[in-house]
């Protein structure tokens, strides 16, 4: 296996900071707080869990760091920038170089196969062609899915859909791994698989991963921090000494 | 994104839905077709009219003559020409000169006398006038019967219809309809008239004397002649349609009309005026290579001294109608072409709906407003593209279909056939390129539709 570049994490460093951030939408006459008032420093390398019920406000909260939605008020401060503060351009390029995303519905593009979706964010970055097959193959071959790469995704499992796409978060080389309830979809064990696979990006390559869930079990396992957020609020925050061993079914 | 990527994702995004996307482009295919159709039907058009034109010898014609003539006194652009005092002689270097003008594609002496010619023994008196071998491609000898001069000095002769009708004593009481050429044709086809006429013959000592200050034509008797012409074509039209009383009904080969040295009425002014032993003419025809270019050389024979005329510029005021009338065709055209441009609407909102969930994937790992936007444009313009060379095809192979049709029917009505219609290169780069402009303009509004797409909406979205 060849090993996808090393991204140098100072960890210790602050990653992401949110500052009072709110997240309110309104639903016709009602308005509804996702997010409330919640300050946070993640540093990094950090892997932490976001941790809730459903409508807890966590997935919101992940969609705030990710840069795909902007705070009501407050501030998501990512290497020195409000991310509210940035341009929807801006906000495209952060998410292009700065964040890899992994779903629970995988999110994979039907209409092209695994090779061309990992390759994706490269033809937004604009590199060239033959550069983007090398790091496509390495990207799989991380994730151990070479030999899948010209199937479309509707003739993979789960399993390796997410795979698939967390090829596909790795390739830009980003520092924050953002993950959205990614075993959710998946069964115990494939389950484990991805999980191990995350854990690896965020001990050698140094990653930064917020991952949200809600089985509390996961997060206990692989997460060093549980962040526990009710109704929008952060209700816990609290250090976790995951599990060292892999392989374990979750 | 890149360009070639562009192009291969949204070709990529058209084979998916290969069946609405295909309908798209055949409604542009049809649009550009019937936009093709109507604007090469105005330029086949144009291009006939022009043809005919150039061909009708009315309007690429200069006839210049001399200020010395008595002939057309008082007409106005005379009025303004030079002093008939100052004027040139219009003989043989003149008329070299002329035919040496750029544009300029012959000069020949018009030679053109009233004489009598007998047939079956009765005299008939008419205008006779020469003819130079390029009248053969002239219109007026279209549809006509029998065939044209066989050599530039052959002892033949073409009649206008109107004489046929006199020779056979067929004219026609005013209101019938006249005999065609077809039947007026073969009872004098072959047949010989002898014209009886009055040569010129040179008193003086030899011709091409050294002294210039000679005055050789200055002295000439009158013999009185006969030639034998055999009739070989009956002319339907009338060529000479713009001499008005002048016209001749009968037509010589120009180089025989030379030879048989007619006694011309300038022979007697010349008598009084000639310096040099050339022939001197009582007015030249130049014919100029294209109809736009009359008027400048019709200028430059003007400085020369000379008197002309021309029918103005036709081609000009032409232009301009059929300007008007490629608006309308034009507008009538893009018609069919609006109604597909909403098609492409529609169709690129439909897929805005489709993949809306793919659009927030697209924008959820980096794709900014402006890639998304540029792939929808993408796909607007390749369905243009596509649209549009098909419907050049389509509109060119509807021409011919009807270039066909009408050449069968026009036949079927003893017309010679014509080419009503012609897809000019630049007419299909034209019609290609609005397609593409009017496919873009269409993806405008599901572009920018595609591109401000909240992305936490569209990954909600199943």
């Amino acid at each position: 296996m060849t090993t996808a570049p090393v991204i140098p994490a100072s960890r210790g460093t602050i990653a992401i900071r949110s500052e009072n951030v709110s997240r309110h939408y309104r639903m016709g006459e009602t308005l509804i707080r996702a997010v409330e008032g919640v300050s946070l420093e993640i540093h990094s390398g950090q892997f932490v869990a976001l941790l809730g019920s459903s409508g807890s406000g966590k997935s919101s909260m992940l969609n705030l760091m990710a840069g795909l939605d902007r705070p009501t008020s407050g501030s998501v401060i990512v290497q020195d920038r409000d991310l509210a503060k940035m341009s929807r351009e801006e906000l495209a390029k952060y998410r292009l170089h700065v964040v890899g995303m992994v779903f629970q519905s995988f999110n994979l593009i039907a209409s092209m196969t695994v090779a061309e979706n990992v390759e994706l964010p490269l033809r937004f970055a604009e590199v060239e062609r033959s550069r983007r097959e090398t790091l496509a193959h390495e990207a799989l071959e991380r994730v151990g899915l070479r030999a899948r790469m010209n199937h479309r995704p509707s003739e993979l499992s789960g399993g390796e859909q997410q795979r698939a796409a967390l090829a596909r978060a790795l390739i830009n080389r980003p520092q924050l791994l953002l993950a959205d309830e990614p075993t959710g979809n998946l069964d115990s064990h494939t389950g484990t698989e991805i999980m191990d696979l995350v854990r690896e990006f965020n001990q050698q390559l140094g990653m930064t991963v917020v991952m949200v869930t809600h089985e509390r079990a996961l997060a206990e396992r692989y997460a060093q921090r549980m962040i526990f957020l009710a109704d929008g609020k952060l209700i816990d925050d609290r250090p976790n000494a995951p599990a060292t061993t892999q392989g374990k079914e979750v | 994104m890149k360009i070639p990527d562009l192009t291969q994702l949204a070709l990529r995004n058209l084979r998916e839905s290969v069946l609405r996307n295909s309908l798209t482009t055949v409604g542009i295919s049809v649009g550009v077709a019937s936009l093709v159709a109507m604007l090469s039907l105005g330029t086949g058009l144009q291009q006939l009219f022009t043809r005919r034109l150039a061909k009708s010898g009315l309007f690429d014609t200069v006839i210049v003559s001399s200020r010395r003539e008595m002939r057309g006194m008082g007409r106005e652009e005379e009025r303004n020409g030079p002093n008939p005092g100052e004027s040139r002689v219009l003989d043989e270097s003149a008329r070299l000169e002329m035919e040496k003008l750029p544009g300029v594609d012959e000069a020949y002496p018009d030679i053109r006398f009233a004489t009598e010619l007998r047939f079956d023994d009765k005299p008939h008196l008419t205008m006779i006038s020469a003819l130079p071998e390029s009248a053969k491609s002239n219109d007026s000898f279209e549809g006509m019967q029998g065939s044209f001069f066989t050599s530039e000095n052959a002892p033949e002769v073409i009649l206008q219809k109107s004489f046929a009708e006199e020779l056979l004593g067929k004219t026609p009481p005013l209101g019938t309809p006249d005999p065609g050429v077809a039947e007026l044709a073969p009872p004098l086809l072959g047949k010989e008239l002898t014209m009886r006429y009055a040569q010129r013959e040179s008193a003086s000592p030899a011709a091409g004397a050294t002294n210039p200050t000679d005055v050789a034509g200055a002295a000439y008797s009158v013999v009185s002649r006969e030639q034998k012409l055999k009739i070989i074509g009956i002319s339907d039209l009338d060529p000479e349609s713009m001499r008005g009383p002048m016209r001749a009904k009968v037509f010589l080969p120009l180089k025989l009309a030379e030879s048989l040295h007619v006694m011309q009425p300038t022979d007697l002014r010349e008598i009084s005026s000639a310096t040099s032993n050339q022939p001197v003419y009582s007015s030249v025809s130049v014919r100029v290579k294209n109809p736009n270019q009359v008027q400048p050389i019709e200028a430059s024979i003007k400085k020369m001294g000379f008197t002309t005329f021309s029918i103005l510029d036709a081609s000009r005021s032409l232009q301009q109608v059929f300007r008007v009338l490629y608006a309308f065709l034009g507008i009538f055209g893009s018609l069919a072409l609006t109604v597909a441009s909403i098609g492409i609407v529609n169709t690129l909102v439909m897929a805005i709906l489709e993949r809306r969930r793919e659009i927030g994937i697209m924008k959820a790992i980096g794709a900014s407003d402006r890639d998304i936007q540029k792939l929808f444009f993408a796909e607007a313009g390749a369905m243009g593209i596509l649209g549009g060379i098909v419907g050049v095809v389509l509109g060119w192979a509807i021409g011919q279909i009807i270039n066909f049709g009408t050449n069968i029917y026009l036949r079927s009505q003893s017309i010679p056939p014509e080419h009503f219609w012609a897809v000019p290169l630049w007419l299909a780069v034209f019609a290609v390129a609005f397609a593409f402009v009017v496919s873009l303009v269409s993806g405008l509004y599901p572009a920018g539709r595609a591109a401000r797409l909240d992305p936490v909406q569209a990954l909600r979205y199943e």
